[in-house]
C-alpha cells in the first residue's frame, strides 16, 4: 500500500542523520516541490521507493544491502533541509 | 544543550513499559518509561524495535499519543494478521522492555505558534496523533479554535471516548458501520455534506491535519481542496498495516 | 549496546519441520501472500492490454488479451521465494509458458528485459525463461490474478527470487547484452538464485 514520507522518518534519520520529513524535494521529472512527508512512499518490498505525488516518477530508492543503506537520489533535482532548533 | 538533544534522538534507547490501558477491544495505550527522552512535538511518532530470543527483530512506527511533558505513550491497534501489534496489545506487560527511537517527524506536527483555526480529521487509529495535538493545545493554554471530525466503524471502536467527550463542543463522530439506536451524530463516510457542517471556511485560513488509512486520507484531502483549502494548509499522514 | 530481548516476542511464522528442507537458506514460510510494490497498481483495461516481444526498438510480435487467452495454458504448483525472506509453498498458478511465446519469434538473443506497466523492469537470461520454468500467469489459486498481485498477467519464474516475477508485465525486450532492471540497479543480484542465496550485487 502507498504511504507517505512520514512513514520513513526513521529510515531518513538513519541515512541523513537529521530530520528529513520536512525537507523540501524538487522532482527532477516534473519540477514539483514539496516536503518529503508528502511524497508517495512504497515501503514493502526489496527496498523503499519514494515517488513524486504529482507525476509518480521515482525520486529516491533506498535498499538495505548486506546491512548497509544504499541510497539513490537521482530522481531529485534538489533536496533542501530546513534546520530546526529546539 | 541542543546538541545533546539531537544525539539522543538519533539513537535507540531502552524503554520500560509502564501502565497499559485497554482503550477498546483491540486498542491499547502503552506508557513508556524513557529516561533519556528529549521531549517531543504533538503529531510526531517514534519507532519501536522488538528483538526475539533468536535475534530476530522487527521495527514499527507508532504515533505518540501524549503531549510533551506527559509520560511518553503510544496507542496501538491490533491487526489480526500483524506480527508486532498482536504482541504489543496482548502479550506485553508492565516491566517489559523494548527499544525506542524518536521523536521523529517535523512536518506533521502542531504547536500553538502554528495558529489555526484547526481542523483535525481522523480515520480509525489516525486519531492518535490528533489526540496528542488536542492535549498539547489544552496544556499550552492555547485558545486556537479546533474541531475534530473522527470517523470510526462503531461507537465501541472510538478510542479515547471519555476524554474526547470532554471536548464535546469541538468533537464530531461519524460512525461508518453501525450506530447505536437514537444516534444523533453523523453516519457513513466523510463526505462533502459533512464537511460543509464541520470544516472551517477557507476564508478563515484554517490549518487541517488528516490522519488514517491511505484511502481515507486521500478522499478527505481531496474534499478539503475542493473547499478551497490550499494544499499547503492540509497536512496528511497515512497509516498502513503491519 | 546489545538489544534487550523483548520477553515473549517472536517472529510470526516459523518453518515447520517437514517444510524446512524445502526452503532456500535464510527463508521462512508464510501462509499469507504479502503484497510488495515499487509503485502504484496499474489498471490497464483488458481491451487495451497487449504483450509484446521487442528487439532493438522494433516490436516482433504482439498478443492481445483474447489472443493470449487462446494460447495453451497449464496449471502449475510451485514454491515462491521473496528476497525479503518469506517463502510461500505450493502456490497454484495458471499461465502460458513463456517458451510458447518466445518460440513464435525468430531470435538469437541471450537475455531478456521484462517490462511492465508503471515502468518496472527485471532482467533474465533467455534460457531461464525459455526452458519450461517460466510462465506468463493470469490465474492464481483458481481465480483471475488480482491487480495487487500483478493482474491481469505477471511473469512467474519461481526458480529465482520473486522480484524477477514481474507484476503487470507487458512484454520482453530481447537483448544481446545483459542489462540490469529496476531492483538490479539498486543493489540486488543480477541473477537471483535463492538456493545460492544470491540476494545482492556481488553475492
Amino acid at each position: 500500500m502507498a504511504l507517505d514520507g512520514n512513514a520513513i522518518g526513521g529510515l531518513l534519520l538513519d541515512i541523513f542523520a537529521v530530520e528529513m520529513t520536512s525537507a523540501e524535494a524538487t522532482c527532477a521529472a516534473c519540477g514539483a516541490v514539496g516536503p518529503l512527508a508528502e511524497t508517495t512512499v512504497y515501503v514493502r518490498g526489496p527496498g523503499t521507493v519514494v515517488r513524486c505525488r504529482r507525476c509518480t516518477s521515482v525520486l529516491m530508492v533506498m535498499a538495505r544491502v548486506r546491512g548497509l543503506n544504499c541510497v539513490d537520489l537521482s530522481g531529485l533535482a534538489a533536496l533542501e533541509v530546513t534546520r530546526s532548533y529546539d | 544543550m541542543a546538541r545533546t538533544a539531537v544525539h539522543g534522538r538519533l539513537s535507540w534507547q531502552v524503554a520500560t513499559v509502564g501502565a497499559v490501558t485497554e482503550e477498546t477491544d483491540s486498542v491499547r495505550t502503552i506508557a513508556l518509561d524513557l529516561p533519556d527522552w528529549p521531549g517531543h512535538r504533538a503529531g510526531q511518532h517514534l519507532d519501536v524495535r522488538l528483538t526475539a530470543e533468536d535475534g530476530y527483530s522487527a521495527e514499527r512506527s507508532y504515533s505518540i499519543a501524549s503531549a510533551d511533558g506527559e509520560p511518553v505513550a503510544i496507542t496501538v491497534e491490533r491487526l489480526d494478521d500483524g506480527e508486532v501489534s498482536p504482541y504489543l496489545t496482548r502479550e506485553l506487560r508492565p516491566g517489559d522492555q523494548m527499544e525506542v527511537r524518536g521523536p521523529i517527524g517535523n512536518w506533521f506536527t502542531w504547536g500553538p505558534h502554528d495558529g489555526g483555526p484547526l481542523l483535525l480529521i481522523a480515520g480509525g487509529s489516525g486519531v492518535v496523533p490528533l489526540r496528542a495535538i488536542l492535549r498539547h493545545r489544552q496544556r499550552s493554554g492555547s485558545t486556537v479554535p479546533v474541531r475534530l471530525l473522527y470517523s470510526s466503524r462503531s461507537l465501541a471502536d472510538v478510542i479515547y471516548r471519555e476524554e474526547l467527550d470532554q471536548w464535546s463542543a469541538e468533537v464530531r463522530y461519524t460512525l461508518t458501520r453501525s450506530q447505536p439506536s437514537g444516534w444523533g451524530g453523523f453516519s457513513g463516510r466523510v463526505d462533502e455534506a459533512m464537511l460543509a457542517r464541520v470544516a472551517w471556511p477557507a476564508s478563515q485560513r484554517p490549518l487541517a491535519f488528516i490522519c488514517g488509512p491511505t484511502p481515507f486520507v486521500e478522499a478527505v484531502a481531496e474534499l478539503l481542496v475542493a473547499r478551497h483549502y490550499p494544499a499547503s494548509r492540509v497536512k496528511t499522514e497515512r497509516f498502513g498495516g503491519a | 549496546m546489545t538489544s534487550p530481548v523483548s520477553r515473549g516476542f517472536h517472529r510470526r511464522s516459523r518453518p515447520a519441520g517437514a517444510e524446512a528442507g524445502k526452503l532456500p537458506p535464510g527463508q521462512h514460510v508464510t501462509t499469507d501472500f504479502p503484497v510488495l510494490s515499487a509503485g502504484p497498481t496499474p489498471h490497464t483495461p483488458l481491451q487495451e492490454w497487449t504483450f509484446s516481444i521487442r528487439r532493438g526498438g522494433q516490436t516482433l510480435r504482439t498478443w492481445t488479451w483474447p489472443q493470449f487467452q487462446a494460447l495453451p495454458a497449464e496449471t502449475v504448483t510451485v514454491d515462491i521465494h521473496c528476497v525479503t525472506r518469506w517463502s510461500k509453498l505450493d502456490t497454484v498458478w495458471r499461465g502460458v509458458p513463456v517458451r510458447a511465446l518466445l518460440d513464435q519469434v525468430d531470435h538469437d538473443a541471450q537475455y531478456v528485459l521484462a517490462f511492465s506497466d508503471g515502468g518496472y523492469t527485471t532482467n533474465l537470461p533467455v534460457k531461464d525463461v525459455s526452458g519450461g520454468q517460466a510462465w506468463l500467469a493470469f490465474d492464481y489459486d483458481g481465480q483471475p490474478l488480482a491487480p495487487e498481485h500483478g493482474g491481469p498477467a505477471r511473469l512467474l519464474v519461481p526458480h529465482l527470487y520473486f522480484w524477477k516475477s514481474a507484476k503487470w508485465v507487458r512484454g520482453l525486450e530481447l537483448l544481446d547484452q545483459d542489462q540490469p532492471g529496476f531492483w538490479e540497479n539498486y543493489g540486488y543480484n543480477n541473477y537471483g538464485d535463492p538456493w545460492r542465496e544470491q540476494r545482492y550485487t556481488g553475492d
